[in-house]
């Protein structure tokens, strides 16, 4: 029987023109660049333009991967919108897409995993194809994280940041492609990272807008904890799955929520700088959006070519975790 | 090794400070732990002894002396 396996044909990105350094921010709450770098490895981030919306950076990562994928619109058969930050609380931010993309044939929907929603989709899409539903996926990651969040609260405000990744999903024969992946969720977790108001439990109000009840709230060193943590363990799992070790894998990808998440990460597991790609300097934590990116820009860099061996893992709001382990 | 002596071994390896630096007294702040650092300490030293520190416990550390005597009381 021959075997049928899941890889990523083609990659976009689309990242705001506008930069927002930790210099603008000192102007705005009591920080400083010094303190946001040496506690999150962040320079500047990028905040989208007035004006424009999730639908318009994920139409452009989505264009670019599907053109790298040679793949038309009208092909495609299920998009998935990994995304926290909708355009609308309904409908669903992949319908809009579909409908700028003009992908009339294809299935839409959005998946809500916090950080983690790029390699949730991304697992969805690959179940579909390997089950002989539908020949391809367009997966995207993205989010608009300017929006939501409190810009007079120094401890979250410096950490985020807007952009979209997309992926092409499509079935291959020989050793590419998708291994194995792992999710995971403890929902226990809820208030370590939420928007309290906004939804059906607490639903807008003049007061919860008065009490800034529709932003993001954290429990910081709570999910600096679980993330060390839930990446080990699931990268530990990945690894056993393939009967490999760390030093087997050619890059580990890891959501970008703090350099000093992904330096912890990296020394356990003893691996080398350039293996472990990072952009969060650049962008911020962009939540679903930071891998999808992250594998856009190696692949674009040369970096990641085919045959290489590559583990990504996220973890965020929910709290959600996941992992795959993929050859390129 | 003593509780004492893989206590500030850790700390060593963890904040990157010469072993023979730290005393029973040295605080954090003289060795500019911030926040993250003492998280991933608390990380480190729960594995090594096997045991959980709260976060109101991880509040009250202040010296390499709070560590050992809170870790001496558990195990």
């Amino acid at each position: 029987m021959k075997k049928c396996s899941v890889a990523i044909t083609g990659s976009g990105a689309a990242l705001p023109e506008r930069r927002m350094t930790n210099f603008d921010l000192e102007k705005m709450v009591e920080t400083s660049d010094e303190w946001i770098f040496s506690r999150t490895g962040i320079r500047e981030r990028r905040i989208l333009e007035e004006g424009l919306s999730n639908v318009d950076l994920s139409e452009r990562a989505s264009r670019e991967a599907l053109r790298n994928a040679g793949l038309e619109p009208e092909q495609v058969e299920l998009i998935l919108v990994a995304t926290v930050t909708p355009d609308y609380p309904l409908p669903a931010t992949a319908c809009n897409l579909q409908a700028r993309l003009g992908a009339f044939q294809a299935a839409a929907m959005d998946i809500a995993a916090g950080c983690s929603g790029f390699i949730y989709a991304l697992t969805v899409a690959d179940h579909f194809i390997r089950a002989g539903t539908y020949q391809n996926a367009l997966v995207i990651g993205v989010e608009i994280l300017s929006r939501i969040i409190d810009w007079e609260d120094r401890s979250t405000c410096v950490l985020f940041g807007d952009g979209a990744g997309a992926a092409v999903l499509q079935p291959v024969t020989g050793d590419r492609g998708l291994i194995s992946f792992e999710l995971g969720a403890d929902g226990r977790g809820l208030e370590s990272l939420y928007i309290p108001a906004g939804g059906v439990a607490l639903p807008t109000s003049a007061e919860t807008v008065q009490q800034r009840l529709h932003y993001v709230k954290m429990d910081g060193p709570e999910i600096f904890k679980f993330a060390v943590r839930v990446v080990g363990e699931t990268l530990d799992h990945l690894l056993k799955k393939g009967e490999l070790q760390p030093t087997d894998l050619d890059h580990l990808f890891l959501h970008q929520a703090n350099l000093r998440i992904i330096e912890s990460i990296r020394k356990r597991l003893k691996l080398p700088r350039e293996k472990v790609p990072v952009n969060i300097d650049r962008y911020g934590n962009m939540s679903s959006a930071t891998i999808p990116i992250a594998l856009y820009e190696e692949v674009a860099a040369g970096r990641l070519k085919e045959g290489d061996l590559l583990a990504a893992v996220a973890f965020g709001a929910g709290l959600t975790w996941g992992g795959i382990l993929m050859r390129w | 090794m003593n509780v004492e002596e893989k206590v500030k071994a850790i700390v060593s390896e963890q904040l990157e400070v010469a072993v023979d630096s730290l005393t029973i007294e040295t605080t954090f702040e003289e060795i500019d732990a911030d926040s993250l650092d003492i998280v991933e300490l608390v990380m480190a030293l729960e594995e090594e002894f096997d045991l959980e520190i709260s976060d109101q416990e991880i509040e009250e550390i202040k010296t390499i002396g709070d560590i050992v005597s809170f870790i001496e009381s558990k195990v």
